[in-house]
């Protein structure tokens, strides 16, 4: 029986924003999409839905504002692709932002376009887990039967109080003077152990992951990253320093773990950028060699 | 070919004969059939090589692993770099890699015997949470007693701690370690267990609790997952039951109990995270609770112990429709959370479990409601999703502790509110 791989990779290239207060989703420059084929069956494009930011519809074009539970999952969901979108827009490998509580949360139906939550919650800095006051997020989930990405727009009261400039201009200069290649694994391992110095590329894969995370969710998902498999630094070709990342995400309702492929590029100026996704389809007869434990021989009778 | 392998490396250690000194593992990609095909007439010709098929390629996978002695690695390693296959060493040295399992093991055998000194720090594995057990037992012979409910698919035992003062007492069931991935689950059921142990006696709510009832508590209900876990996934979440017709393995054990089941939240797809199962309660690890709990007869309430995402839910997972007794349910969740937060103030959200995580049938939790245990209640444990099913070793205590005051909270209103 033939088999078959079902890999897309994608271009993406959304350009991060410096730290503002107000920041709302970009327009990502005009990029084609490839789908590049080295699919024997099926050929399949994702595409990404750069809409054009809707105007502001008439009361009779809405249907009627919802107040959601914030305990409940759907309040919960939506401020969790805010913190995605958040994460694209200002996550470094000093920097990464999460949801620390829903305060409250509405949702609207809006006629032939999609589902539109506005969610208020309280943001944590999670590298040093400080408070950083709340954000208001419109999230809208687009309609349709395709996977596309929500459209968020996000402000913040406290973001620009965090500045790791610093800290990432040192491991910057300490990566482009080095000799040698970064490169990790396992990172955490099955013990939820990080080496110090792998902890600013967990970071990083989270922030890289985020733009995957963001572009996947739909009302009926909520995505973690599980765990780094492998980071690879690139060669340099200009400024900015290149890895390529396998990650696994985790996505609560279906409970699956999903493996990514990414390009991420990142210096202090640009910030993280994903050059290229490529999802692997799920393998039922891998086994995937144990970290930080001794291998146990492995051998078919 | 396994058998002969492990009999050739024992051999070998026992003689102090390092056979596999320098031999390698590789890992071969063939890019389509004909390349697997001219692979395998390569195997089976080159005798002299002395090749060494650990892993055949199976369908949707065409992968080989081939142990290389070390003789004939340079031949090997040229003759797929010369044809362009793909390939990676997957064990650097196989003699080496003996020589550490046989230290680990030796180590291990070295258990430890006393629970005071169990490092309640790390995660441990399945023979060191069994062999735990058995001295929390002999440690406390009037408190604590041993129940092997079951076997489990690939016929580990299924073990309970049963803590009892007296005879024909009401009880309440605890569980952790359902899903084989969410290890700080069994890690936090080993501290509560010799916490309750230790309490009983010196405590007054505990002493009071184990007066009036029993407290039975399966550590590990998934032993074949757990393991797993150790050896070869650490992401595995099922069982490791064989699925007729299909090369997936496993059933999900919280969509397996008969309560709704095969309603919302749950799939029919083997390979699926969320499978079902063939029927309700095709589980052994699963049956074994079913038909213990109901033989027993006495049971009040069934907390089963999952990670992660800070939540405590009540039923129901299937339905909107509210538990007749939702409301006292809701209020002793919020009491339960409470006291957890006033710990280290770590945020819970509480709730039924179809509003607060999502829709999901046949769980252990309505099950155990369905039949009369009116305080049901699944916890899903730290964190809420920044190390996830990795959640660093150095969290299992703080989780413990503040998990536990969760969870006297609500044993406490079993007690106070007998039925």
């Amino acid at each position: 029986m033939s088999w078959f791989v079902y890999a897309t990779v994608t271009l993406l290239s959304l350009v991060q924003g410096n730290p503002t207060v107000k920041s709302s989703q970009q327009q990502a420059p005009p990029t084609a999409e490839q789908s590049v084929g080295y699919v024997q069956q099926q050929q399949s494009t994702l595409e990404y839905n750069n809409m054009e930011p809707k105007p502001a519809l008439t009361p009779a074009e809405a249907m009627p504002v919802e107040e959601l539970n914030p305990s409940h999952y759907p309040a919960r969901r939506a401020a969790h692709v805010a913190q995605h979108y958040l994460n694209t827009q200002h996550g470094s490998p000093f920097k990464l932002l999460g949801v620390d509580r829903v305060v409250s949360a509405t949702s609207e139906e809006i006629a032939g376009v999609g589902m539109k939550y506005v969610v208020v919650f309280a943001l944590k800095e999670m590298i040093t887990n400080e408070p950083m006051g709340q954000c208001s997020a419109e999230v809208l989930y687009p309609i349709g039967e395709e996977q596309a990405p929500p459209q968020v727009q996000c402000s913040c009261e406290g973001l620009l109080h965090i500045d790791t400039k610093a800290q990432e201009e040192a491991l910057y200069q300490q990566l482009k003077a080095s000799d040698s290649l970064v490169s990790g694994h396992n990172i955490p391992d099955s013990y939820g152990f990080i080496a110090p110095e792998m902890k600013p590329f967990w970071h990083l894969g989270g922030v890289a992951s985020s733009f995957v995370m963001l572009k996947e969710s739909n009302e009926s998902t909520l995505y973690n990253m599980a765990q780094v498999v492998n980071v690879t630094q690139q060669e340099s070709q200009n400024k900015e320093l290149t890895f390529q990342y396998h990650v696994l995400l985790h996505e609560m309702v279906s409970q699956e773990i999903i493996h990514w492929k990414l390009l991420v590029a990142w210096c202090p100026a640009e910030g993280v950028r994903v050059l290229q996704t490529e999802w692997q389809p799920k393998c039922h007869h891998c086994v995937a060699p144990p970290s930080n434990t001794t291998l146990t021989l492995y051998s078919t009778s | 070919m396994r058998a002969f392998v492990i009999f050739c490396a024992l051999l070998g250690s026992a003689l102090s004969h390092k056979l596999f000194t320098g031999d390698q593992v590789l890992r071969i990609t063939a890019a389509n059939e004909e390349r697997l095909a001219f692979l395998q007439q390569t195997y089976e010709q080159e005798k002299h090589l002395q090749l060494d098929l650990w892993r055949e390629p199976l369908r949707g996978s065409p992968v080989v692993d081939v142990r290389v002695p070390f003789s004939s690695l340079q031949t090997v390693k040229a003759f797929l770099e010369h044809h362009g296959f793909q390939y990676e060493v997957m064990i650097h040295d196989v003699q080496a890699l003996l020589d550490e399992e046989k230290a680990a093991m030796d180590r291990s055998r070295q258990r430890e015997r006393d629970t005071g000194s169990f490092d309640y720090t790390s995660y441990h594995t399945l023979e060191e949470i069994y062999a735990w057990m058995d001295s929390l037992v002999a440690e406390n012979p009037d408190l604590v007693s041993k129940i092997t409910i079951g076997q489990s698919y690939e016929k580990r035992p299924l073990h309970v701690l049963k803590f009892s003062t007296g005879a024909d007492r009401p009880a309440i069931w605890l569980d952790t370690g359902i899903h084989a991935r969410e290890w700080i689950t069994p890690a936090t059921g080993i501290w509560t267990a010799k916490k309750i142990a230790t309490d009983y006696g010196r405590d007054p709510s505990v002493t009071a609790l184990l007066n009036t009832m029993d407290i039975f508590f399966e550590i590990v209900v998934n032993p074949d997952g757990y393991a797993f876990t150790h050896s070869s996934n650490r992401m595995w979440r099922k069982t490791r039951s064989i699925n007729a017709g299909s090369d997936c393995v496993g059933v999900d054990p919280n969509r397996n109990w008969q309560a709704n089941y095969g309603g919302p939240g749950t799939s029919s797809n083997p390979c699926s995270e969320t499978y079902l199962g063939p029927f309700a309660h095709s589980e052994s690890e699963v049956k074994s609770i079913v038909d213990f709990i109901l033989d027993h007869g006495n049971f009040k309430a069934m907390i089963s112990i999952h990670s992660y995402s800070q939540m405590l839910m009540y039923p129901y997972g299937y339905t909107h429709d509210p538990a007749p007794n939702a409301d006292e349910l809701h209020a002793l969740a919020k009491r339960a959370v409470e006291a957890l937060e006033s710990l280290h103030g770590t945020k819970y959200t509480y709730g039924s479990m179809i509003s607060t995580i999502y829709p999901a049938s046949g769980t252990t939790a309505d099950w155990g409601y369905a039949n009369g245990l009116k305080y049901s209640f699944t916890f899903e444990l730290r964190d809420t999703g920044r190390y996830g099913f990795l959640l660093p070793a150095d969290q299992i205590m703080p989780t413990a502790q503040e998990t536990w005051l969760a969870l006297l909270t609500i044993m406490e209103h079993v007690r106070d509110h007998p039925y």
